[in-house]
C-alpha cells in the first residue's frame, strides 16, 4: 500500500511541472526560432525558469521517498 | 546485490532487493576502526573513486599547462577548449563581464561532477559516487556560501535586503512575498541543485543495473521458472538496447554536470546583479 502511494505521489507530483517545462522550453524555441540572435539570453532564462519549475518535481521525488520509507 | 545474483543462477526464491544495496559498499579492511569525534572515517569505494577524480583532474590539467606554448599541444588543446566552453557557454552568458573571475570554480565544478557521473559508465567501477547524496549535498553548500558571499561582497548589506524585501512592491504583499523568497533563495535552490543531480544519478544507476541483469539473467539461466529458450529473445533484445541505454546515460551524465555549473552561475549572477 504504502509503495501504492509513494508511485502516486510522485507521478501526480510530475504532472504539472511536466506540462510546464513543456511550455517554457516550446515558448524558448519560438522566441529563438524568431530571433536567432537572442538565443543566448533565451536560453539562460529558459533553464532558470526550468529550475524553478523542476523544483516542484523534485519535491514530489523527496515525497515519495519519505512515504516509502518513513 | 550478490544475493540476488546467486538466487538467479543457481535457483531458488528471491525478491527485488532494497535500493539500497546497489549504492551500499563496505569499508575496506584495516579501515573500519578509522574515526575522529565518532565521526566515521572509513574508506570505501565511494570514498577511493572521490580521491581518484580529484587526482585525475589535477594532473590533468597540471600536465598540460604545465609548459604552455603558443602553438598548443594536444592536451593543451583539449584543456584550452575544455576551458573556453565554459566561459562562453556558461560564464560569460550567466554572470556577464565579471564571469571570467569566476571561471575557475565553475570550471572546477564541471570537471568534478562530471568525472565523478563518468564512474557510472567506466568498465570496473559502474558506480557514481554522485548518487550517493553526501557529494551534491556537500557541493550545493559550496554554490549556497558561494553566492551569499558574493552577493554580500558585491552589495554589503542590501543584498540581504534586496532579496527578502524586492523593492517596489505594495507595502501588503511582503507578507507573502518576503516567506517565499527567504525559502526559494537559501533553502531550495541549494537543495533542488543537490537532489536533482542525486535524483538522476540513481535513475541512471538503477536503469543500468536492470539492463546488465537482464542480458545476464535471461541469456545464461532464465527467470520465473521459465526454461532458457523461452527468456532468450527478451535477452537478447536487451542486449541490443544495452548501447542505446549507454549512450543515453553519457547523454544524461553530461547534461546533468552542465545543468549543475550552469545553475551554480546563474545563481552567481543573481546574487551580483544590483537590483533596479
Amino acid at each position: 500500500m504504502e509503495a501504492l502511494a509513494a508511485a502516486l505521489v510522485y507521478s501526480i507530483a510530475t504532472l504539472g511541472p511536466a506540462s510546464a517545462i513543456g511550455v517554457i522550453v516550446m515558448k524558448s524555441v519560438e522566441s529563438v526560432a524568431r530571433q536567432p540572435e537572442s538565443e543566448g539570453s533565451v536560453r539562460g532564462l529558459m533553464i532558470l525558469g526550468v529550475a524553478f519549475v523542476e523544483a516542484l518535481a523534485i519535491l514530489g521525488f523527496v515525497l515519495f521517498f519519505v512515504v516509502l520509507f518513513a | 546485490m550478490q544475493g540476488t545474483l546467486a538466487a538467479i543462477d543457481y535457483g531458488g526464491p528471491w525478491e527485488v532487493p532494497p535500493i539500497n544495496e546497489l549504492f551500499d559498499f563496505p569499508a575496506i579492511p584495516g579501515t573500519e576502526g578509522w574515526e575522529i569525534l565518532g565521526v566515521s572515517l572509513a574508506v570505501n569505494r565511494t570514498v577511493l573513486m572521490i580521491f581518484a577524480a580529484v587526482i585525475i583532474i589535477a594532473a590533468f590539467f597540471w600536465h598540460s599547462t604545465r609548459d604552455a606554448t603558443v602553438v598548443p599541444s594536444k592536451a593543451q588543446n583539449l584543456a584550452e577548449s575544455f576551458v573556453e566552453l565554459i566561459r562562453n557557454e556558461v560564464a560569460l552568458p550567466s554572470i556577464g563581464p565579471e564571469g571570467n573571475k569566476f571561471l575557475p570554480f565553475l570550471t572546477t565544478i564541471f570537471a568534478y561532477v562530471f568525472l565523478l557521473n563518468l564512474f557510472k559508465l567506466t568498465p570496473g567501477i559502474m558506480l557514481p559516487p554522485t548518487s550517493r547524496m553526501a557529494i551534491p549535498a556537500f557541493l550545493a553548500v559550496v554554490v549556497l556560501a558561494t553566492y551569499v558571499v558574493v552577493g554580500v561582497r558585491k552589495r554589503g548589506g542590501s543584498y540581504f535586503k534586496d532579496t527578502l524585501f524586492p523593492p517596489g512592491l505594495p507595502l501588503w504583499t511582503y507578507v507573502i512575498v518576503t516567506p517565499i523568497e527567504l525559502l526559494s533563495n537559501f533553502v531550495l535552490r541549494p537543495v533542488t541543485l543537490a537532489i536533482r543531480l542525486f535524483a538522476n544519478m540513481v535513475a541512471g544507476h538503477i536503469l543500468v543495473v536492470l539492463t546488465l541483469i537482464t542480458i545476464h539473467a535471461f541469456l545464461t539461466v532464465g527467470l520465473f521458472g521459465e526454461p532458457l529458450s523461452a527468456t532468450t529473445p527478451i535477452g537478447v533484445a536487451a542486449l541490443i538496447a544495452s548501447p542505446a541505454v549507454f549512450a543515453f546515460e553519457l547523454l544524461i551524465i553530461t547534461v546533468q554536470a552542465f545543468i549543475f555549473t550552469i545553475l551554480s552561475a546563474v545563481y552567481i549572477g543573481l546574487a551580483m546583479q544590483e537590483e533596479h
